[in-house]
């Protein structure tokens, strides 16, 4: 019999005011008591809605009745038969629009914690992992552009199959946005650069420093005999609402201000990159990376931090529990207020952000009410950073140097339900295709993709 | 890891790094640049190629000892290893076929950055005037150099010690007015030199390129941090650039996006030197 308790066991947590001194993680995780406890909330129906919810396909009622038997292992070996980064989706998926989302319990009550128990399964197995067998060598190459979470996936699962595969990176660390956006308290590092070094073990060849585009072309990576090459560079250029003052000092991208926090760990003594001081910031934007950004502000020690956004809280696209952090965590949200222009000090330093209210007229074509300005309602908030957090477009460096390939009018490549780009032999998945989305979004292309590609090289 | 293969030290504060890097060295063309990271704690500093050897698969970089990241990196030898070199970033410069004569700038260590393009116009059958600035006599660097790739070399030092005494606005404009006709104006160096440059052949109706120097981080096109307005218009110096058209750039905002961080800048240098400031 199922425990019928409406509420989730309730997960340890760094208190609010001793968390936004120290970039260490939010969710301290489940213990081995309290995941078999919410396990037991899992009624294992016949027809899985969970699962359904899942981009991956994780079978999810059966990995938690192992977990309710106690059984960690097992219920780890589930997960990862389908999901190749169980650490990183435990704590990035949007789990309310997926698998809680779809949950019988959460009609009354809420849904079974599958994240946290997702979580708590890689975590207990992180340190108890055999070093990974490498396949036998198919004798086929492989080539992958770009290190984020759709191109691990399909590295992990062509290694799998025996293809020889090198993922190039253009940074000097792999692991794309899981490295250089999403911040440590939310997914520490080190357990991405552990799943980086499980990809070797199989016998992943990771090259860091290669800008593909740049330093070799796609067609290069055909001619130096990659059978198939998958792109996965991931979204691009960040976007700007093209206001005044966007050029002052002080206005940063969400891309920027992150990568100089996350990869380039300029909250750490020690390391280089600099990064300004803040004593008030406003970030423009609703998403999960607006979110990142006003928690890392607040963490860098900003006083006032205030989230920008022209619809309402009901509109708001970020993941739940970021919004839910956040407000724990003194980020004040102004909503309906869509920023007009920035306004600079004598030294061209960001002294205020001009705002104006808005207020929802009719649902646009993204079905989301859109919002509509109130004449007369502008105003400012003194602030001295401003972090722009309104999405970006897709990197056009692979676009530029790669005859054949075709990209939509937004800058996406374009793909076929195969994932096949319109140049022979190369698929795509992640941001670069969708623009940006979610980390789980990406795997499942990944996932995909993985296997048209072995479809498409063994039919050759 | 990439190897110094030969270093040099040029003037004081300029020095000269070969650097074994053979995928850059292969794709590398004038106007590029490279990143490079020194090790795990340093900071991702861009650098223009000066040259490259494809044979030898080695690139030449030549940089000004000013920050504390560059300070850092004059003091490895050859022999000694950087941690992270990327590229070749950036639009490689391009030339009408059809020029004849150009005038091409350089002031300071933007020589080294002046130089290899007036090789590659010059090896064009260009007639290459160069004009290159300098505070003193001391620090004078390539010259031979760029002597070898240039029709007339013009070196103008701010106080008299060595050749013309002057700026390069002076002589460029003397050129001009002498009858020279330029079909392009290449200035690379401080940005306040290459803004006076632009301002000076706009009304002649020279074009005018320059090579902008903003911050960045990824170079690649993802942070955004190298933003430049060019024509009214957001452009990334990284992938749109780093080569513009000098008469429609916003100096003004360049210069005060890059002193962004001058303030961590000089407290870093103090914690380098104990207090002694170079440059």
């Amino acid at each position: 019999m199922a425990d019928m308790s409406l509420k989730k066991t309730p997960i340890t947590e760094q208190p609010p005011q001793e968390r936004i001194c120290n970039f260490k993680e939010v969710s301290l995780g489940y213990t081995a008591d309290e995941a078999v406890k919410e396990a037991g909330r899992c009624l294992n129906c016949k027809n899985k809605p969970c699962t359904t919810g899942c981009p991956v396909n994780v079978r999810i009622p059966e990995f938690i009745a192992k977990v309710s038997q106690g059984d960690f292992e097992a219920a780890y070996d589930i997960i990862k038969s389908t999901n190749a980064l169980p650490a990183v989706c435990g704590r990035v998926c949007p789990q309310e629009n997926q698998c809680e989302g779809k949950c019988v319990r959460g009609i009354k009550g809420e849904p079974v914690g599958i994240g946290r128990l997702e979580r708590f399964c890689a975590d207990y197995m992180m340190d108890k992992q055999k070093a990974a067998v490498k396949p036998e060598p198919n004798g086929h190459k492989v080539a992958v552009v770009g290190s984020g979470p759709s191109s691990l996936t399909v590295a992990g699962d062509l290694a799998k199959l025996g293809y020889e595969v090198t993922v190039y990176e253009a940074f000097h660390t792999a692991g794309g946005v899981l490295m250089y956006g999403i911040p440590e308290f939310r997914l520490p590092k080190e357990i991405v650069s552990k799943e980086i070094k499980a990809l070797e073990e199989l016998g992943v060849k990771i090259m860091t420093n290669m800008v593909i585009g740049k330093v070799l072309s796609v067609d290069e990576l055909i001619e130096m005999g990659n059978e198939a090459v998958f792109i996965g560079s991931g979204a691009g250029l960040p976007r700007f609402m093209g206001i005044e003052g966007e050029s002052l000092v002080g206005v940063y991208s969400a891309n920027e201000y992150l990568t100089r926090i996350n990869l380039m760990k300029a909250y750490k003594d020690g390391f280089e990159t600099p990064i300004l001081e803040s004593e008030s910031v406003a970030v423009v934007g609703g998403g999960n990376v607006a979110m990142d950004s006003a928690r890392s502000a607040k963490r860098m020690g900003a006083k006032n931090v205030y989230i920008i956004y022209r619809r309402s809280m009901d509109e708001l696209p970020a993941r739940k529990e970021e919004v839910h952090h956040a407000m724990e965590e003194g980020i004040e949200f102004k909503l309906l207020n869509n920023p007009v222009r920035i306004l600079g000090d004598e030294n061209d330093r960001v002294k205020s952000i001009e705002v104006i209210g808005m207020q929802l007229g009719e649902p646009d074509e993204s079905g989301r009410r859109s919002p509509v300005e109130i004449k007369g309602s502008e105003h400012t908030i003194d602030v001295d950073t401003v972090i722009m957090a309104i999405g970006t477009s897709p990197n056009p460096l692979i676009k530029k140097t790669t005859p054949g390939l075709e990209t939509n009018k937004r800058g996406c490549l374009i793909v076929d339900e195969s994932n096949a780009t319109t140049k022979e032999g190369v698929h795509a998945g992640g941001d670069a295709v969708t623009g940006a989305a979610t980390v789980i979004l990406a795997m499942g292309a990944g996932k995909k993709a993985a296997a048209e590609i072995d479809k498409y090289i063994k039919s050759k | 890891m990439f190897k110094i293969i030969r270093k040099k030290q040029l003037n004081e504060q300029v020095v000269l790094f070969e650097i074994e890097a053979p995928f850059i060295a292969a794709k590398a063309e004038a106007g590029q640049f490279i990143i490079f990271r020194l090790d795990e704690q340093g900071e991702r500093v861009p650098l223009t190629i000066a040259d490259y050897d494809r044979q030898k698969g080695s690139i030449t970089i030549i940089f000004q000892t000013v920050g504390a990241s560059t300070m850092k990196l004059g003091e490895l030898n050859e022999g000694d290893y950087i941690s992270d070199v990327v590229g070749p970033l950036g639009t490689p410069t391009e030339y009408d076929d059809n020029i004849r004569k150009v005038a091409v700038i350089g002031g300071g260590v933007g020589c080294a950055i002046a130089y290899p393009q007036a090789k590659k116009l010059f090896n064009m059958g260009v007639e290459v005037d160069l004009i290159a600035g300098f505070r003193n006599k001391d620090i004078i660097i390539l010259e031979d150099e760029m002597k070898a790739v240039s029709t007339n070399l013009h070196i103008c030092t701010d106080d008299g010690s060595y050749g013309t005494k002057g700026f390069v606005t002076d002589k460029l404009k003397e050129l001009i007015e002498s009858g020279n006709k330029y079909d392009e104006v290449i200035a690379i160096g401080p940005v306040i030199m290459m803004k006076f440059i632009s301002k000076l052949t706009q009304p002649y109706g020279i074009k005018t390129l320059v090579s902008l120097n903003p911050i960045m981080i990824d170079g690649t096109g993802m942070c955004g941090g190298c933003r430049v307005t060019v024509d009214g218009k957001i452009r990334y110096a990284c992938v749109d650039g780093p080569d513009f058209d000098g008469h429609k750039v916003d100096f003004d905002e360049l210069m005060k996006r890059n002193s962004t961080y001058k303030k961590q800048e000089a407290e870093h240098i103090c914690r380098l030197t104990g207090g002694k400031r170079n440059g």
